[in-house]
């Protein structure tokens, strides 16, 4: 992890209230793994005294991106980040995703901005897989050409059904798993909470492994503060909050202890 | 034309505490030291305070535990920590490598555990002064009710000055009519130095689900919002007594750090603008330095109380 002041590529609309910010950051960039996150520094937010994070989306030959949502203060001041802006980003932070497969099946299942770690994560696998993401409409999926140029299946689903299947995004890995069951599969999860839940119960009752990347909001980005913490079991079952900035995000499924 | 040919000297000794100078960070937005060294040369810090330590293990407050607001945030970490076995055997063998003193700060849920908590830290190697926590608004028992209550700090600290033979510097709370009381308090119950001030009581609704956004619905506010608060509190506690006072609330350049010496504090720390920029401290250290060099003073020693009126 470093302070890297990085200056601004490109930012475009990709669709709807979602942009990708494209970043000249050669030190983060070069470390950086699937998984793991920029916290920002957003210019010109007055009176603000915490940064954003963000997952890395790319990160590739000295330039790294993020795909963010405008949900809020911060995001909305994003928006007027422009070519002659230099940015105060820490990073790269977290553990991010185990990418190593032993022979099995990788599935990925996002929703929203999710999407974003889980690309970067498909283009470092060597095994192709399926990617099941879900949204609130067809504005809120993204990404669905990195993944079918990189040879991956995705399954769309959607709550109003105005792009793929109708319903959650739980419907089709269900059926996924009920047509596969001799499948070993190993699930990569990131979105909205809800749906973490979602995965990682049908994850661990059946036994394949799942890895979940947390939301929380965060302080410090780097362990200091425990603001972000998330309650997770130990080895011997014994239960303790983890800090989802420097613990986490991404933790197994099997360890996550829900509310 | 600066009369001084040598660089100015930031050197403080507070409490009988040497720092290379009078910049600290405070506890709870530092971590135990670790978690920022990799973005922080720790050795160029004045002194490391850490997060509040209480005997056991402790599993603080429900999230969400911090929210930002105009100004600053909003916390309700209700400290968390490792305790005291947990801190002196996961933290000190780190904390030891480095020339920076170290400051624990520590908190109790009664009078007899801030003893307890001191006591140990007696024989603890590398520790240079105790922090008391009479001022923390997220836990229901300890903290904040010690620090508004006259009888009770000045009780506490008695107890505790007894049983530790390390520098001892509560932490004062800063919603309190009259400061100046509470400093002397201190000062008599034989403190060696004080600091303040903490977070104010604070808390943010939702106005949507009329929930408030904290897990522990109140929380402490800290950030530039609290900076003037401070400086008026640490200027009033400084006039009270004769040991040194640091003042922290909402420094987030070298010109807020200065502003707290003019006031009357011997040392300052930096706290929420960690999290904003983690070079704050390293700034406010050379910021400090430029000033003396243009107002033409050798020690940082000649801004302390420097204020006139
Ligand atoms: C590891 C990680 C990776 C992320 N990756 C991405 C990404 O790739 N793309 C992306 O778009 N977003 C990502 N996010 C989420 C992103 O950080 C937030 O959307 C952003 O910080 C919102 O900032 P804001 O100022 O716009 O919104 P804010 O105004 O801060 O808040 C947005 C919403 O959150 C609520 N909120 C604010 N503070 C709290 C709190 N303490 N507890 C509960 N609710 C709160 C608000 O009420 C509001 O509804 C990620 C988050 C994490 C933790
Ligand atoms: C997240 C957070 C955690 C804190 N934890 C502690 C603590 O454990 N003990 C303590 O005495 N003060 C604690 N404080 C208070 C700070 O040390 C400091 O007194 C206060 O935040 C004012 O300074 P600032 O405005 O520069 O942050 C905490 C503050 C924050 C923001
Ligand atoms: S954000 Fe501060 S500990 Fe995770």
């Amino acid at each position: 992890m470093q302070i890297e002041k990085a200056t601004v590529k490109t930012h475009e609309v990709v669709g709807g209230d979602y942009r990708e910010l494209v970043l000249n950051a050669p030190r983060t960039a070069g470390s950086a793994v699937p998984g793991q996150f920029v916290h920002l520094r957003v210019p010109r937010l007055d009176g603000s005294v915490l940064r954003r994070p963000f997952s890395i989306y790319r990160a590739r030959d000295g330039v790294i991106s993020i795909l963010y949502k405008t949900v809020g203060r911060g995001t909305e001041a994003m928006v007027a980040i422009g070519g002659g802006d230099t940015l105060d980003l820490i990073g790269p932070l977290g553990n991010g995703f185990p990418a190593e497969l032993a022979g099995e099946t990788p599935l990925l299942v996002a929703g929203g901005y999710g999407v974003a770690p889980l690309s970067f994560l498909a283009s470092v696998m060597d095994v192709r897989g399926t990617i099941f993401i879900g949204g609130a409409s067809a504005r809120d999926i993204l990404c669905v050409g990195d993944f079918e140029s990189m040879g991956w299946t995705v399954r769309i689903t959607t709550d109003d059904g105005s792009v793929g299947e109708q319903g959650l995004v739980t419907l089709a890995l269900d059926r996924w798993l009920a047509e596969h069951p001799e499948a070993k599969p190993v699930l990569y999860a990131c979105g909205p909470d809800g749906m973490l839940h979602a995965v990682g119960q049908r994850a661990v009752a059946a036994e394949h492994t799942a890895w979940l990347s947390m939301d929380k909001h965060m302080g410090c980005g780097v362990g200091a503060c425990l603001a972000c913490v998330q309650r997770i079991r130990g080895e011997d079952g014994s239960e303790s909050w983890k800090r989802v900035c420097r613990d986490g995000p991404v933790f197994d499924a099997a360890t996550v202890v829900w509310e | 034309m600066s009369k001084h040919v040598q660089p100015p000297s930031l050197v403080t000794t507070l409490a009988g505490i040497a720092m290379d100078n009078p910049v600290m960070v405070a506890s709870g937005t530092f971590g135990y030291g670790p978690e920022y060294a990799d973005l922080v040369d720790l050795n160029r810090l004045g002194a490391i305070v850490v997060k509040g330590i209480c005997l056991e293990a402790w599993n603080g407050n429900n999230i969400p535990r911090m929210i930002e607001v105009r100004g600053g945030l909003i916390n309700a970490i209700g400290l968390q920590g490792p305790g005291v076995d947990g801190f002196v055997e996961t933290y000190m063998p780190f904390l030891r490598q480095f020339d920076t003193p170290v400051i624990v700060n520590i908190w109790g849920r009664d009078e007899a555990e801030y003893e307890e908590v001191a006591a140990r830290f007696d024989d603890v190697d590398g520790i240079a002064g105790l922090e008391l926590n009479i001022s923390c608004p997220n836990v229901k028992e300890g903290g904040i009710a010690f620090g508004t209550d006259l009888t009770m700090a000045s009780d506490l600290i008695g107890r505790v000055r007894k049983r530790t033979s390390l520098p001892l510097i509560p932490k004062l709370a800063p919603n309190v009519p009259q400061v100046g009381l509470f400093a002397r308090a201190a000062e008599e119950a034989g403190a060696d130095a004080i600091s303040l001030i903490n977070t104010l009581p604070a808390m943010v609704i939702d106005i949507e689900t009329r929930r408030p956004v904290l897990a522990n619905r109140v929380g402490g506010l800290s950030g530039p919002a609290i900076h003037p608060v401070a400086v008026k509190q640490v200027w009033e506690a400084a006039q009270a007594v004769s040991i040194p006072v640091i003042g922290m609330g909402g420094i987030e350049t070298a010109a807020d750090a200065i502003e707290f010496m003019i006031a009357g504090a011997s040392a300052v720390a930096v706290g929420t603008a960690n999290f904003t920029d983690p070079t704050t401290v390293v700034r406010v250290i050379d910021g400090m330095a430029d000033y003396l060099v243009r107002h033409d003073m050798a020690t940082v020693g000649e801004l302390v109380g420097s204020i006139c009126e």
